[in-house]
């Protein structure tokens, strides 16, 4: 996967077609404050899961060594449930077509 | 006794690492990751390069499976062990494989390679070399194997499992949402099927729900355990992994993976479909 340099967010969207695509990407960075790591280290052993708007399992994906992931979605209510080595965070994401929905995660 | 026969521990793999009768595979939808690092002494398959005939859209004859097990330094006595990302989707579909050619011990690690990366167990990047062997394999179990025919056969009179997404089974989406919704076939399911997704039958770290647990996903779906059963997805995979569960997990007979799938039956002429939950 592409990745796009130092701002943070998911991977490039270069020959992503956002009119037809529902995209909701990302980044998971650890938080320094919470363990030896420096802040905002991006989480490589990370998984991604996707759940519908009634939690059901839809997709999971690993992060790329930048802690990037993307899921290809429809518009519409989503949670993601990120789990890494000692850690689980939940987030929900509202996703439209047309924009890239893109989450920065802190673990 | 099953759940013993057909699954080990990440325990179990760390202390079997160097056991010369063990051979550990890794099999993944993305084949890069292997190459990122894997579990020591892992050889993996490539689903593209190594399963699929590369001619014709079918799985490897059983010369090729013949060959692929030979040139991997797997013996007909091999105790293999298959695991892989994705919740062991692949893996499970390999391990189909090794089922349907006859392979006497052949077993799946418990979570995959999710379990244990959450675990913080080593990954190495060294490839090992394992001697050739002369790999002898039978032929295919085709009562393990479902074709199209039977599929369309099988509408309102078999248990058909439809193991995808809830949003792939209503026709909201073509593909599962970490790939692109591309794809020329329709969007649906085969009438008659129940939506059981495959991952009902996985905890969230990727291991397999307890045997009960894995029974009422099932039952309590409302399918009758005492009648033929055809489990299929978008390309056969996540049904082996659903195979799995039904026929070696719980033991269940006459389970049998479509691994045509939908991108099969959504592109033939002629036959029903349905939409909708």
């Amino acid at each position: 996967m592409k990745t796009c340099g130092a701002r943070p967010g998911g991977p490039s969207l270069d020959g992503v077609d956002l009119s037809k695509q529902t995209v909701i990407q990302g980044q998971i960075l650890r938080d320094g404050s919470s363990d030896s790591v420096p802040n905002g280290t991006a989480v490589a052993n990370g998984h991604v899961r996707l759940l519908d708007a009634s939690g059901e399992f839809t997709a999971e994906v690993p992060t790329n060594a930048e802690g990037q992931f993307r899921f290809f979605a429809s518009p519409g209510t989503w949670t993601l449930v990120v789990q890494a080595p000692g850690a689980r965070v939940e987030k929900r994401v509202i996703a439209e077509r047309g924009k890239a929905n893109d989450v920065v995660i802190t673990l | 006794m099953s759940r013993e026969k057909a699954l080990v521990t990440a325990d179990w793999v760390a202390e079997n690492i160097n056991n010369p009768h063990v051979v550990i595979v890794e099999v993944d939808e993305d084949t890069t990751l292997y190459a990122q690092g894997h579990i020591q002494n892992a050889i993996t398959f490539n689903w593209r390069e190594d399963l699929q005939d590369g001619l014709r859209r079918d799985i490897i004859s059983k010369e090729g499976f013949e060959a692929l097990l030979s040139k991997s330094g797997i013996a007909n006595d091999t105790t293999v062990i298959l695991y892989g990302g994705n919740n062991n989707w692949f893996a499970a579909y390999a391990y189909w494989y090794f089922k349907l050619y006859g392979h006497q011990d052949v077993r799946l690690l418990d979570g995959g390679r999710k379990r244990w990366e959450l675990d913080a167990r080593p990954f190495v990047t060294d490839v090992p070399s394992r001697t050739a062997t002369r790999y002898v394999a039978q032929d295919q179990d085709l009562s393990l194997r479902a074709f199209r025919d039977e599929v369309i056969a099988a509408i309102g009179v078999k248990n058909i499992v439809d193991v995808r997404s809830p949003a792939e089974f209503s026709g909201e989406l073509a593909a599962p949402a970490h790939l692109p919704q591309e794809g020329g076939q329709v969007k649906g399911h085969v009438p008659s099927a129940k939506n059981i997704p495959w991952s009902k039958a996985a905890n969230e770290d990727g291991t397999f729900k307890s045997q009960d647990e894995l029974k009422d996903i099932y039952t309590g779906a409302g399918v009758d355990l005492a009648k033929d059963t055809i489990a299929y997805c978008r390309i056969g995979e996540r049904s082996a992994f659903s195979w799995f569960v039904l026929h070696e997990l719980l033991e269940v007979k006459n389970v049998k993976n479509y691994d045509g799938s939908w991108t099969e039956y959504g592109s033939l002429v002629g036959v029903p479909v349905e939409l909708g939950a």
